[in-house]
């Protein structure tokens, strides 16, 4: 068990490191610097001493290896646009946003989509199964960004329930949240009804049924747990997906994130911040990924280097 | 003596887009205390789908459930609400089930499964349970039963695991355990430990069986009485050492005739029963077996026999008109 979580941790290392390094050299290779816009240059003498200051008039490979031994000491370096900004700085201050908007649709989907799915399993082929199939058909398809102006139009300015747009309270959170959540929500529903309806046709439900155990306990204890391994494996790319539709819903709700911060540092060639929302970026996903693959030895007692073994 | 399970004309059907299929189609089925009683037959003749509807297991709808009587200890069940149910399953009436591999729950361990019967109807605490789970695994023979408990059903192997499911139709020592083909995915020398302890378990906690098997062989070691069942119907009901030594129905005589005896010429063969068993969306209008049977009477095909005495023993039914030592003699 240890072992596995050792290599696991080294893979996400490795991974983190590839693309943090394939990243580095990629936004060089891009037009456009980070000190000139369309509308405004510096003079040739200030260019050169910008770039003597970020090292940028160094050789890649020396640039390369500044960057890196900063960021094995954990330093993301200067902003080259918000000038006396660490890009340490702009995470912090971004990163919670991100990660409240993230949690919170990953926990909308995760509790929505999972009821529903049992409740359609168990009532297979009733009207309740099939309406609520037919919406998750819907969630599926349309990007969240439709969710998010659908949503703007009737609980912004029908119901007035929500405030458009900003971060100020925890009713800022809920829409962005909601509609970033809906298409998950309605995979994760579909999902589990499928891993629902194949472990209530398994030999060892009707076992515990036989034990007298009621329908509630059955579910909960019994087939929940085998009904969850599709979805565990979908969270993985399903946290990825979050992250880049969490760009979207940023945008739309004018939301200080991470995603905001990533899209204009892309645009205005701000090469360290790029490179430091993709190291979080990363981070975060490998991190998910190992916890998926985790988590699986943990519920399923089969699986190699589980405890069990 | 009051029976201890009473089942009078009961009948199971599935609607299916093909027609009703009458799984099991008016059986009457009786269990003394403590008794052993085997029913007989080979795949589809419904006896699965009548000891699981013993249990209460079949879900309805979509299935149809008609009975005059189903009364188990005195308590009609055939009219009982689904919680009525639950306190009789698992805890006086019990079922262990065809496949030791399926039949447990791979995610849980075998102590806590062990554990849930008594925990729903003793209201044992988890540490009583976890006590008692280990007193049952040590009585069904696995050994070092305590630190089998944390093990999970992948790390037994099937004949461990049939004592397990054993050992979970026992924790509230129920006074009938319903065995399903229980020693049919097993190796024919781990069957003869099953049964030897299922044997051990009638005599010591005078618990009685009912065992579903297609093995003539097997019932014939367990079982006082078998029933044999053919298309949904009982056709013939006697004594094991009766219904072996003078089967009076031609499938039963089929049926023995269709297994290998040790005293069998070296290089003979087998007898199979011709044909298939009958569909059951449309069974014949005179009796089920009539289109195999080397019996067979022009009236066979009009009528259905029904169970009656053979020669005035009440204990000895059988669904047949026809007098197999004289053929022309009835009808």
């Amino acid at each position: 068990m240890l072992v596995m979580v050792l290599k696991r941790l080294g893979g996400v290392i490795l991974t983190v490191w590839m693309v943090a390094t394939l990243s580095f050299f990629l936004i060089r290779l891009a037009p456009g610097n980070p000190f000139a816009n369309e509308l405004h240059s510096l003079s040739p003498e200030e260019d050169a001493a910008r770039r003597r200051e970020y090292h940028l008039d160094e050789s890649y490979s020396v640039q390369y290896g500044y960057w890196l031994w900063d960021l094995c000491r954990g330093d993301l370096g200067d902003s080259m646009k918000y000038r006396g900004k660490t890009v340490n700085a702009l995470i912090a201050q971004t990163f919670p946003t991100s990660l409240a908007l993230g949690s919170m649709a990953m926990l909308m989907a995760l509790v929505v989509g999972m009821t529903t799915g049992v409740l359609a399993a168990l009532r297979q082929n009733s009207p309740t199964d099939y309406a609520l199939m037919a919406v998750a058909v819907f969630g599926i398809s349309l990007p969240s960004f439709v969710f998010a102006m659908l949503g703007i139009v009737l609980f912004v300015f029908g119901a007035r329930l929500f405030p458009l747009a900003g971060w100020e309270s925890y009713r800022h959170v809920i829409l962005p949240a909601m509609a970033l959540s809906l298409p998950f929500a309605a995979k994760i529903s579909r999902l589990t009804r499928v891993g629902m309806l194949e472990v209530l046709g398994e030999d060892f439900i009707r076992t515990a049924y036989a034990k007298g155990l009621a329908e509630r306990h059955v579910v909960i204890k019994h087939a929940l747990r085998g009904a969850m391994l599709p979805v565990i494996s979908y969270l993985g790319p399903a946290f990825a997906l979050i992250l880049t539709g969490s760009l979207v819903i940023e945008k739309i709700f004018f939301l200080p994130g991470l995603g905001t911060i990533f899209v204009q540092a892309a645009t205005n060639r701000d090469y360290n911040v790029v490179l430091g929302t993709v190291v979080v970026f990363s981070t975060l996903l490998c991190f998910f990924n190992f916890l998926v693959d985790l988590s699986y030895s943990l519920l399923d007692p089969r699986v190699k280097g589980s405890t069990g073994e | 003596m009051t029976a201890l399970l009473d089942v009078v004309n009961l009948r199971t059907s599935f609607p299916t887009p093909s027609g009703l299929v009458r799984a099991v189609d008016g059986v009457n089925l009786k269990v003394e205390p403590g008794g052993s009683v085997g029913i007989v037959g080979e795949s589809g003749s419904g006896k699965s789908v009548l000891s699981l509807t013993i249990m209460g297991l079949v879900a309805c709808p979509p299935a149809i459930i008609t009975a005059d009587k189903i009364e188990f200890e005195g308590r009609d069940l055939s009219h009982a609400s689904q919680a009525q149910w639950r306190g009789v399953r698992g805890n006086r009436l019990a079922m262990i089930f065809q496949d030791p591999m399926t039949s447990l729950n791979p995610f849980l361990t075998v102590g806590d499964q062990l554990a849930e019967p008594l925990i729903v109807h003793r209201q044992a605490s988890a540490a009583d349970a976890r006590n008692k789970a280990k007193e049952l695994l040590q009585r069904v023979g696995i050994p070092a039963a305590s630190e089998r408990l944390d093990a999970y059903p992948h790390q037994f192997s099937g004949g461990m695991r049939q004592r397990v499911m054993i050992a979970m139709a026992m924790a509230c020592e129920p006074a009938l355990i319903i065995a399903d083909e229980p020693t049919t995915a097993l190796d024919v020398t781990v069957q003869a430990q099953i049964l030897d302890l299922m044997r051990e378990i009638r005599e010591s906690a005078g618990t009685a069986f009912v065992l579903i098997t297609h093995d003539m062989g097997v019932a014939a070691g367990f079982c006082d009485e078998i029933n044999v069942m053919y298309a949904g119907r009982v056709v013939e009901r006697g004594s094991t050492r009766s219904i072996f030594r003078d089967p009076r129905h031609p499938y039963t005589k089929a049926l023995l005739e269709s297994v290998p005896r040790l005293d069998d010429p070296p290089g003979g063969r087998f007898l199979p029963i011709p044909g298939q068993p009958p569909d059951l969306t449309s069974l014949p209008v005179g009796c089920s077996y009539a289109p195999r049977c080397r019996w067979v009477q022009p009236g066979c095909l009009e009528t259905a026999p029904t169970l009656v005495p053979v020669e005035n023993d009440p204990a000895r039914t059988k669904a047949c008109f026809v007098d197999m030592a004289d053929p022309k003699g009835q009808v």
